[in-house]
């Protein structure tokens, strides 16, 4: 991938890790909050994230033949459901109540000086490689 | 309206749709969609020499660079807001280190386990029409909210 996709994709990031960080979502006692049912507001969160990249996603492809700095447009890969998109959302929903962390907001955690967040994301290294090596012992998984 | 929403509503709204525009960014100039919690895995791939491994999948070795500029972005667009919005005053999490590891562990085994996590299942596949990112977010929205209020009965 050329230099210039790389710098497209720093700053889309920017502005995604910004946008987590304005929020309040990647405060995990917020997110804690809204999982508590005693503050809704991570629903606009992801509500206005979705209302956008659903206009992108559904119309940009119909606009452009492709991405301003070439390649293709990515589009739904309509997988059927495996019983793994369950048991791993709840397994990361588990996660999710306990500690109010997610991948995206926890990075954008680290940028805003919240250091303890560290000990979440080397967990979720940490729980990858644990997934990755049960996966090369056998187990099934979504492909 | 207050008590659903006791800091206002103005954060939440705003933040959300910029998050939108970060994403729909990278796609309008890429094509690529800003999943973020394939990098756990697709970093693993760096240190993973066995070419049978799972860590080494074409679409984890593919797709492993960018992934860690996505990263490095969210972590800038972090810095910004420490830098410019709070004035350099950064917020310190008040939870416990158990509960930000394993709760973190539990977040790397699941998220990779359904292939997604809030920003590639509950906005990117959400947005895309994906089933099977319906069913994820339904079932991790209620598995966290059934966890958050066990948690807060329990500690």
């Amino acid at each position: 991938m050329n230099t210039k996709k790389h710098i497209a994709i720093i700053l889309g990031g920017t502005l995604f890790g910004f946008g987590l960080a304005y929020s309040g979502a990647a405060v995990p006692e917020i997110v804690l909050s809204f999982l508590r049912l005693e503050d809704f507001g991570l629903v606009l969160v992801i509500g206005g994230a979705l209302l956008v990249t659903l206009i992108t996603f559904q119309l940009i492809p119909k606009l452009l033949s492709k991405p301003l700095l070439n390649g293709t447009f990515a589009t739904s890969s309509r997988l059927s459901v495996s019983k793994w998109n369950v048991i791993g959302a709840a397994v990361f929903g588990a996660g999710w109540g306990i500690s109010g962390l997610c991948p995206g907001t926890s990075f954008a955690a680290i940028g805003m000086g919240n250091w303890p967040i560290l000990i979440g994301i080397i967990g979720m290294f940490i729980g990858a490689y644990v997934y990755g090596t049960l996966r090369n012992k056998g187990l099934t998984g979504i492909e | 309206m207050e008590s659903l929403f006791p800091l206002g509503i103005e954060q939440y709204l705003v933040g959300g749709l910029l998050v939108g525009l970060g994403i729909s960014f990278v796609y309008i100039m890429t094509g690529l969609v800003s999943g973020v919690s394939t990098a756990f895995t697709s970093t693993w791939s760096f240190f993973s020499r066995d070419t049978t491994s799972f860590f080494r999948r074409e679409k984890f070795l593919s797709s492993r660079t960018w992934r860690l500029s996505l990263v490095t972005g969210l972590m800038l667009g972090g810095l910004v807001y420490l830098v410019f919005i709070n004035g350099g005053e950064s917020t310190v999490a008040s939870l416990s280190m158990t509960r930000l590891f394993f709760g973190g562990l539990l977040v790397g085994i699941g998220t990779r386990m359904a292939a997604g996590c809030p920003s590639g299942h509950g906005i990117c596949g959400n947005a895309m029409l994906e089933k099977t990112s319906f069913i994820s977010t339904v079932t991790f929205l209620s598995v966290g909210i059934v966890v958050a209020l066990l948690t807060q009965s329990i500690f």
